[in-house]
């Protein structure tokens, strides 16, 4: 209807990383446990808008969608002099650390998707007594890689054109068509080398192989969720990790791809919220002194 | 080139060579392969055609071999793998040419740089056959 207003609201948040400012823009709504969601390589925040409105979850849940430094409207750092952008797994780990000390969080949770996924496996190995929860969506310690992403950034191929007809293929053959479009339009406004700089943590430094043995669900819990049409984070590549896991929860999604908040909000939305309603039901039964 | 042995082969080899028509078809999808000349082999992989594209637009769709043709790029998969493709609903892992290469039932060779310059094109334009195949084996 013309003249809805969503209920989320964006602001800037001035945060050290590593000894550097960045302004970071971040998005919000709800009230209770800080939700913190983190997008997928070469792409922002605006993934997860439909999670952000939803009004069932807002009520228990105080969700924040933030864009990376490089992503969305994150500008790079001001000290920036051009050299090629890498995302490494130190860097990743910091910047979802410093956003969530800057923004006083006790506790959150936080879902991330695709690198986002990744990164999450790497802070329930290092820093989970930091986090109520993760959850890792399109998550796996390692999978295959299927393109070589030099073709992502070079000056004889239009970047957006080749990195959202990459990602197209990840969408579930029955996400509507609209959610499709807007999922590839993320990837079709990201800087020059963007993309490729973020999948050098996940084909390069964010190797968590031999290291995911090591994470202790008691400590925090793991909820790992992967859609079937992903061929870039199988079904079986998320299985696998969650077997050398003790507690980690897995569910494969059906009709969903590798951008499920995204491509299909209705359908994930079927399988995210028993998680969230799991996560708010062991938030409440510890604040009770219960044992979970 | 051996000859197709069995319906699928015979089927998918029919799709494809009506590709250029459903093209033709297409206006939006010739736009998005405008500034595209190029020669490549498509099709399955032991009966694949030499297609001659024009500005978005496939003038000539010849079944290999023809002697001494040259292609810049290949793009072959199974007859399995077409016939999967064109489903209207695809099963997970046979829905898309990349993930067909990754599992083994495609092959991607020669110079790709038209193929990646205009991969959303080549995409669509190999997926055309979509509807009327499904139609055909259901």
């Amino acid at each position: 209807m013309s003249g809805t207003i969503e209920p989320m609201v964006g602001r800037y948040v001035h945060v050290d990383i590593g000894g550097e400012m960045n302004r970071i823009y971040f998005e919000e709504n709800g009230t209770g446990i800080p939700l913190v969601c983190l997008h997928t390589a070469g792409s922002d925040a605006r993934q997860w808008r439909h999670l952000l409105a939803d009004e069932e979850f807002a009520k228990n849940f105080r969700i924040i969608a933030f864009d990376m430094p490089w992503h969305g409207k994150s500008n790079p750092p001001a000290d920036w002099t051009g050299e090629e952008y890498q995302l490494t797994t130190a860097r990743y780990t910091e910047t979802i650390r410093a956003f969530c000390k800057a923004l006083k969080f006790d506790k959150p949770v936080v879902m991330g998707c695709s690198i986002g996924g990744r990164i999450v496996l790497n802070l329930a190995i290092d820093h989970a007594a930091e986090f109520r929860a993760l959850i890792g969506l399109e998550a796996a310690d390692f999978q295959a890689p299927w393109y070589d992403t030099t073709w992502l950034n070079r000056p004889d191929v239009h970047g957006g054109e080749v990195c959202a007809a990459l990602v197209s293929g990840l969408i579930a053959p029955q996400s509507p068509q609209a959610s499709r479009s807007e999922t590839l339009w993320g990837y079709k406004q990201g800087g020059p080398g963007v993309f490729k700089g973020d999948l050098y943590f996940y084909r390069v430094d964010g190797d968590l192989r031999g290291r995911v043995e090591t994470i202790d669900t008691k400590v925090c819990p793991l909820f790992l969720l992967t859609g079937e049409y992903d061929f870039s984070c199988t079904p079986e590549d998320t299985k696998r990790t969650a077997a050398a896991i003790g507690g980690a929860s897995v569910t494969i999604m059906e009709q969903l791809g590798h951008f499920p908040m995204s491509e299909n909000p209705e359908q994930f939305r079927r399988y995210i919220s028993p998680v969230l309603g799991e996560i708010l039901k062991q938030s409440m039964q510890s604040k009770q002194g219960v044992k979970v | 080139m051996s000859s197709a042995s069995n319906a699928t082969d015979v089927a998918v080899i029919k799709a494809f060579a009506a590709i250029p028509a459903f093209l033709e078809q297409t206006p939006a999808l010739i736009a998005r392969g405008r500034f595209l000349d190029c020669e490549c082999l498509l099709g399955p992989i032991g009966h694949p055609f030499h297609a001659s594209i024009r500005t978005g637009r496939i003038v000539d769709l010849t079944p290999a071999p023809v002697l001494m043709r040259s292609w810049r790029f290949a793009y072959r998969a199974s007859p399995a793998a077409w016939a999967a493709y064109w489903q209207s609903e695809p099963r997970p892992g046979w829905h898309d040419l990349l993930a067909l290469t990754k599992r083994g039932e495609a092959f991607l060779e020669g110079d790709l740089h038209p193929f990646m310059a205009h991969l959303q094109y080549f995409k669509e334009v190999l997926a055309l056959p979509r509807q009327q195949f499904a139609v055909t084996v259901s």
